[in-house]
């Protein structure tokens, strides 16, 4: 485990040195934050949000007794908590990308490797050295807009279900998940590639399946709720196990040393 | 300290070291050269577990290559063909983290000392990007020692430096040697593997010899002295060639070249006879072919000179 440590102590002194991954760290969680907060302070300022009858069936069955302008910030709201589904993919995904290219391009590596460390530990630690900032970004960010939309809502009804335990759920148990993937996933694009950007790139289409989900939902014709989250976190284990299992045989000592280049 | 038999490293079809078999002794600095491509960086990496190999055994340091890996990298060091260093953390932090995962116990203890030995400890908050190359390589030689190794492997320690600056890790693999540490350091550098190597290991995906610098010199050219004579003729060198212990004799000018098996011996018989026949002996050397010479004759490439390459001692 110090070992472990000591890995996740200099992924973080040298990564939160780039400029550009410092700013995906603080910038991302602020605007993901603030965009369904300031969908909740809209639908709070007693402004006429007009006919209800004229939203999709599935929002109307979802908003059930709800007033016209209680149901469209709800509308408003759930489309961008998916928001909160990027972030944990997006911050370990840029993390993990400059962290395993940045020690190729400066051929890191081969000093590390010879040290007593094991593959697991360097590889535990460069992982969780990704995950914890993304993951905690996102936990902070949904805390704060919690907090928030508590101060601003004024119908406990819409609060319960702004606040509703699938997006708790989504954001403890999918937002993880969908971070060790992105990781897992930039582990093996970096194994072929010696530019960052690239395998960031590479990594975020990842996003796409969050973006269809996001457009499907706007569109009415997917409704997020606790189901399709059972069915997408059940989905994203099987994905992980896989992506864990690849990702531990691109990532030997000998393939490293002899083959990233 | 360090013993490979038939160690063999394939990559594909291409063989990068064939059936190496040798023995590195405990507390000598022993050369490994070979030009670009010869298999000395994929032997050093197999020897430091860094890569396995295809066939073949080795141990360093009684630990076994491929089932006491981890014992092996703690009892080892490595300063890699580039220095490696974190460029955007400090020196003193770049340490701090190898000492951590090297196991040392104090850590701090160890990198003050080796940043102190080095002369870095005054820039030991600067960022290593900041660093020129020579001090980046110092600081991987400090990494290198931190956990007090007992086989040190340099892979070009001086390449790229300046004198002052390769002059000074010269002198530090000199003192590290005298803390009965064993090193192995692959070199181009033929002057350096000159002064600092007991014994010379010349590879070419195999290995071609092993023996000291001296040795190696008196395998491939013999030993030669050369008389200065203020004034020399053909005749003169003609009752020289006559005697049973000069092997072989050259006129060069004002100077005669010549082979002997034992100059300590035969030089005072020689210059006896060159002041009885009347010559005006000014100077007598031995005739040092430089490890160039050598190393390229073993290599296959085009080596000597007597005339170009010579130097006295």
């Amino acid at each position: 485990m110090p070992k472990i440590w000591t890995i996740v102590d200099k992924e973080w002194a040298e990564v939160f040195k780039n400029r550009l991954v410092l700013f995906t760290v603080v910038f991302m969680p602020i605007l993901f934050t603030a965009l369904p907060l300031l969908m909740v302070a809209i639908g709070s300022s007693q402004v006429d949000m007009g006919d209800a009858t004229d939203m999709p069936a599935s929002y109307l069955e979802m908003c059930g007794d709800l007033t016209g302008s209680a149901c469209f910030t709800l509308m408003m709201v759930n489309q961008f908590l998916l928001l909160f589904m990027m972030m944990p993919l997006i911050i370990p995904v840029t993390i993990a990308a400059y962290s395993i290219v940045g020690e190729k391009t400066t051929r890191c590596l081969e000093p590390l490797l010879a040290t007593p460390i094991t593959t697991a530990e360097l590889l535990i630690g460069k992982s969780l050295a990704a995950l914890i900032p993304g993951v905690l970004a996102t936990w902070l960010s949904f805390g704060v807009f919690a907090v928030v939309a508590y101060i601003l809502v004024q119908s406990p009804e819409l609060l319960r279900r702004i606040l509703d335990p699938m997006w708790i759920t989504a954001v403890g148990l999918l937002g993880p998940l969908l971070a060790l993937a992105g990781i897992n996933v930039t582990l093996m694009v970096s194994s072929r590639v010696s530019d960052p950007r690239v395998a960031e790139q590479a990594s975020m289409m990842l996003i796409l399946p969050l973006l269809g989900i996001f457009f499907a939902q706007i569109a009415g014709v997917l409704m997020v709720n606790a189901q399709v989250m059972q069915l997408a976190a059940v989905i994203m284990v099987a994905i992980d196990a896989g992506l864990v299992y690849l990702g531990v045989r691109v990532f030997q000592r000998e393939t490293i040393l002899t083959k990233w280049k | 300290m360090i013993h490979t038999e038939n160690l063999t490293k394939k990559f594909g079809d291409r063989t990068a070291v064939e059936a190496l078999t040798l023995d590195v002794r405990e507390g000598e600095v022993f050369g490994f050269l070979g030009p670009n491509g010869a298999g000395k960086t994929t032997t050093v990496r197999m020897l430091t577990t860094l890569i396995g190999p295809t066939a073949g055994m080795a141990t360093v340091n009684t630990f076994r290559v491929g089932q006491d890996d981890t014992a092996i990298r703690r009892c080892t060091g490595i300063l890699t063909e580039t220095p490696g260093m974190y460029d955007r953390l400090s020196a003193e932090k770049n340490l701090t983290i190898f000492a951590h995962l090297y196991e040392v116990a104090d850590v701090k203890g160890q990198v003050e000392k080796y940043l102190r030995l080095l002369g870095l400890w005054d820039r030991r908050g600067d960022l290593v990007g900041n660093f020129s190359k020579g001090m980046k390589q110092k600081l991987a030689i400090c990494r290198a020692l931190l956990h007090e190794p007992a086989v040190v492997f340099l892979d070009e320690p001086t390449s790229g430096l300046d004198p002052e600056a390769a002059r000074l890790v010269r002198d530090f693999i000199e003192e590290i040697k005298a803390q009965g540490r064993t090193i192995f350091l692959c070199t181009h550098n033929l002057d350096e593997a000159d002064r600092l190597c007991d014994r010379i290991g010349v590879m070419k995906q195999r290995l071609i010899t092993v023996d000291t610098p001296t040795n190696l010199r008196k395998q491939i050219y013999g030993r030669k002295v050369v008389f200065h004579l203020r004034a020399a003729d053909d005749a003169l060198l003609a009752r020289v060639r006559a005697l049973p212990f000069v092997k072989e004799a050259q006129r060069v000018e004002n100077k005669f070249v010549l082979g002997l098996d034992d100059p300590e011996t035969h030089n005072p018989a020689l210059v006896r006879l060159l002041v009885e026949a009347g010559a005006d002996v000014q100077f007598v050397g031995e005739l040092r072919h430089s490890l160039e010479d050598v190393y390229l004759s073993l290599v296959g490439e085009t080596g000597d000179s007597t005339a170009n390459h010579a130097n006295f001692r």
